[in-house]
């Protein structure tokens, strides 16, 4: 689940205003202008990726989230009350509304996943980090949240870190993709045993001639 | 026109009806939580299932627009058991708290449990609970009692037009609120507790004070602006418990403002209760008889002569006891009779010159609007709900000259100043091409010296806008007291403006207008016959206490000119009387003859020489005479200088609801807080 939002917590800021000018004019052009309340979900986009880019570079916290401030700005920018971008924010799981770490670890702990095992892979995650479901650890690098079925049920269990997914985890490879994060290199995304997409382990078991032309096999 | 059969009765209704709606008019009752006649349709109480032939499976009735040769089924075993599921569904959350529930007894979830819920519950796990909400002095917030219909949402996105509350987060974890700790701030706020299906919202100031089958309900008429909003008054012994609106569509429809609805503690505050007398050596009021009082008054009246008396009628008269004063007057050959005691001096050449003429509810039919000097979210808040109305449904163009305000709609601004009228005429109309313009002007605009030039171009301006035709009158004066229009009607004006330094005697009848107060001059006599303590009373020589709009039938007329009857709920407290009969009492002490001895005797007095007073409810059709065009006087008298707005306060315009506890939170809570930007979609 993913934090509450507190918007009079410490760490709001107080001020937030948007880098790119030019991809909010983008944005509004997509929608016409009566109905301009519909940019308020890319707009929220925007601020939790803007946030995450400052977050990557300067000061803690490093992840993406959407402060208070951004919405009222949205509010503002599609000129709706302010209420009506706190409704739409807090019913998505994708915007973070508190301070997450540079790497949100989300865990699909829903019944395919779990069933092949995501309870290991959590706890591996858990023992690797020090830290427990929903907290981050404290250089900032990575937040442990679990949210339902992420529809990757073929390759599970599975995790979401950012915008990447991965698939096919055991304890020991999730821990492998977790240092390499935090070493600052770029984990195969994908399945972790080298799985062609979704094809069964034994390879292909229908239209085995068309995947060997494609060359998956 | 689509045709359809429901439980087997055939109706034809016109498309885009939804089935529940067609229901209803076969007087087949389906429950429901979510829907509401005057608020868009989310669907989401699933309580209104029906069973439509052909569907796979029950649909809800509020949101399924009609269709030809449908066929409906309401009382099927499938869509009972579908609400008794629904109705299970609701309740696992809701509290089993009834019993200490204000909405106890006018609950629509305790109601419909009794058709669809079963005598015992299933769940064991525990309930949800959810933090109650601080929204503000007026409304009280028990969050866990919430079943999410989302019509206060919808109410105050729709209706009020200020989005303060909102639905948030999902699932299990979705609550009501402002999430940001505010006050819901708007004037019309009251009524989401009306709308509230469930207890989670209910009255703050009536919280835990009766209950609704203990009250004695009497159908009447508000006095807090000069709407007429039609309303029930709640009563238990000898004391109004609370004010809710009651529904007519040519006016209030079923809403009506906070003033309206929350001022009434102020009706147990700062009453006068006896009649006083100021004591000339120590100047201090002290308790008299009504004896006492009356002869008093008519030994002072009997002295005077007539042309040193003066007569007011104030905000919150009603037409009875204002037309037995100006009888009295005139028996006493007095002609300095006033009711625009704020100096508002509106045109009374004929009626329409000071009627609301459209009416409140052809707003609807307008296709542009221009207000002129007045704030209608403050002088008349469900006019501003109708034009809001009216601009959500199909966007008129509205402008407004005078101070720029804070409405829910957007408006163009055209000037501050009277110059501004004529460019209006111009540019505004012609470019829009109106069918059917109005001109709304507040009659505070008319508190100038230039109020005869001033109407004498706004007069022109209609009729250049072409505001005035056939079966169309769209000039209207915007009124802010109860009381004026009715006092108008029966002719309480003078014909020169009354200088009250030189009276002996004045005699201010529910008027507490500083002015003129201020004006009394120290040797003279000053006549107070009202029901609050407030600043007429501290000046007044002599107190007659009078009755409030609760405690008395009395007839109202509202800015549209409608004749409406307001009831007596309870009695005036203490010694007080109804005002008329403290005139009658005055003139037969004065020799002076009134012929009437019963109420029923004044009403036909009145009707006698204005018919319209007999014809109660109805709007009235005044005739705009040709000659209203040529005007005594040249636009050019008008004076520069910015239009005024006289409503600082909403919450506090006259004497009852400045006594009001309720309202002065209200003022704490919601005049210091900034006003919002913008206007909700």
């Amino acid at each position: 689940m993913k934090p509450k939002f507190e918007p009079n917590a410490k760490y709001q800021p107080k001020e937030f205003s948007f880098k790119s000018k030019k991809k909010i004019k983008d944005i509004l052009a997509n929608y016409p202008s009566n109905q301009a309340r519909s940019a308020i979900m890319p707009l929220l986009d925007l601020a939790q990726r803007e946030v995450a880019a400052v977050g990557a570079k300067e000061k803690k916290p490093y992840g993406g989230w959407i402060p208070r401030a951004a919405m009222d700005e949205i509010a503002n920018i599609v000129g709706q009350p302010p209420i009506k971008v706190y409704e739409v924010a807090t019913f998505y799981s994708m915007y973070n509304l508190a301070p997450v770490g540079k790497y949100l670890v989300q865990f699909c702990t829903t019944t395919p996943c779990w069933l092949c095992g995501s309870t290991k892979i959590l706890e591996a995650a858990e023992a690797h980090l020090n830290i427990k479901m929903g907290e981050s650890t404290k250089d900032g690098l990575f937040t442990l949240m679990e949210v339902e079925c992420l529809g990757a049920c073929v390759n599970g269990p599975m995790v979401q870190i950012n915008d990447d997914y991965y698939e096919d985890l055991t304890p020991e490879n999730i821990v492998s993709v977790l240092e390499s994060l935090a070493a600052g290199k770029k984990p195969t995304v994908g399945s972790q045993t080298k799985r062609k997409g979704s094809m069964a382990i034994t390879g292909p078991t229908s239209l085995e001639a068309e995947a060997k032309k494609a060359g998956v096999v | 026109m689509p045709k359809l059969t429901i439980n087997g009765m055939e109706i034809e209704v016109e498309s885009g009806t939804s089935v529940l709606q067609a229901a209803e008019m076969l007087g087949i009752e389906i429950p429901r939580f979510c829907y509401h006649d005057r608020l868009s349709v989310p669907a989401n109480c699933r309580m209104c299932l029906v069973e439509v032939k052909g569907a796979p499976k029950p649909v809800a009735s509020c949101a399924m627009a009609v269709g030809d040769g449908m066929e409906v089924t309401t009382n099927s075993e499938v869509i009972q058991k579908a609400r008794k599921g629904v109705m299970e569904m609701m309740l696992i959350n809701h509290p089993l708290d009834c019993p200490i529930c204000d909405q106890g007894g006018e609950c629509d979830l305790q109601d419909q449990a009794y058709g669809y819920g079963f005598d015992r519950s299933r769940y064991r796990e525990t309930k949800r609970a959810v933090k109650n909400k601080d929204i503000g002095p007026l409304i009280k917030t028990v969050m866990t009692r919430c079943i999410q219909c989302t019509r206060c949402v919808r109410f105050g996105e729709e209706i009020a037009g200020t989005a303060d509350l909102g639905l948030l987060n999902r699932g299990e974890d979705v609550e009501i609120g402002t999430f940001v700790e505010k006050a819901v701030s708007s004037e019309m706020s009251g009524n989401m507790i009306d709308i509230c299906p469930v207890g989670a919202l209910t009255s703050k100031p009536y919280a835990f004070h009766a209950r609704p089958w203990e009250l004695k309900k009497t159908e009447s008429i508000d006095v807090h602006d000069a709407v007429g909003s039609n309303i029930r008054v709640d009563s238990r012994g000898g004391e109004v418990m609370r004010v809710l609106p009651r529904l007519h569509e040519g006016i209030n429809e079923e809403w009506i403002n906070d003033k309206t609805r929350f001022a009434y503690d102020g009706l147990k505050t700062r009453r006068l209760d006896t009649p006083y007398i100021r004591n000339a050596q120590s100047g201090k009021l002290e308790k008299a008889s009504w004896d006492e009082a009356l002869n008093t008054v008519a030994e002072k009246l009997k002295s005077t002569s007539p042309e040193k008396i003066a007569a007011f009628a104030g905000d919150l008269v009603d037409v009875e006891s204002t037309l037995a004063l100006k009888d009295l007057m005139n028996g006493l050959n007095v002609s300095n009779t006033e009711c625009r005691t704020d100096g508002a001096f509106v045109n009374t050449d004929t009626r329409a010159s000071y009627l609301f003429n459209t009416g409140i509810e052809a707003i609807e039919e307008a296709d542009a609007i221009i207000l002129v000097g007045t704030n209608p979210k403050h002088e008349a808040a469900l006019v501003n709900a109708r034009i809001r109305k009216t601009w959500l449904s199909k966007r008129v163009p509205i402008a407004l000259i005078g101070a720029p305000v804070d409405l829910p709609y957007p408006y163009e601004h055209l000037g501050s100043s009277a110059e501004s009228i004529s460019k209006l005429t111009k540019a505004f109309a012609k470019k829009l091409g109106a069918e059917k313009p109005m001109i709304i002007v507040g009659d505070q605009i008319f508190n100038r010296s230039d109020a005869s030039a001033l109407h004498t171009q706004l007069r022109n301006a209609a009729h250049k806008m072409g505001c005035v035709q056939e079966g169309w009158n769209g000039f209207n004066i915007l009124h802010r007291h109860a009381g004026r229009v009715g006092a108008l009607d029966v002719g309480f004006t003078a014909t020169q403006p009354i200088n009250v330094g030189d009276m002996d005697v004045v005699y201010l009848m529910n008027s507490d207008e500083e002015s003129i107060l201020s004006d009394c001059s120290d040797g003279s006599l000053v006549i107070y016959q009202g029901h609050h303590g407030d600043a007429a009373a501290h000046r007044a020589d002599v107190i007659l206490p009078g009755a409030a709009y609760t405690e008395k039938n009395a007839t109202y007329v509202n800015t549209e000119g409608r004749v409406q009857l307001g009831k007596q709920s309870v009695f005036p407290v203490g010694d007080a009387k109804e005002d008329w009969k403290i005139v009658k009492a005055l003139s037969n002490r004065l020799n002076v003859e009134l012929p009437y001895l019963t109420l029923i005797d004044l009403r036909e007095r009145m009707s006698r020489e204005w018919p319209h007073f007999d014809k109660i409810d109805a709007l009235p059709n005044e005739t705009w005479p040709d000659d209203m065009m040529t005007g005594k006087e040249k636009a050019s008298n008008c004076l520069k200088s910015p239009f005024k707005l006289s409503i600082e306060n909403f919450y506090t315009t006259n004497v009852i609801a400045r006594a009001s506890k309720t309202m002065q939170e209200c003022v704490e809570a919601f005049t210091k807080t900034k006003p919002q930007k913008k206007a909700a979609e």
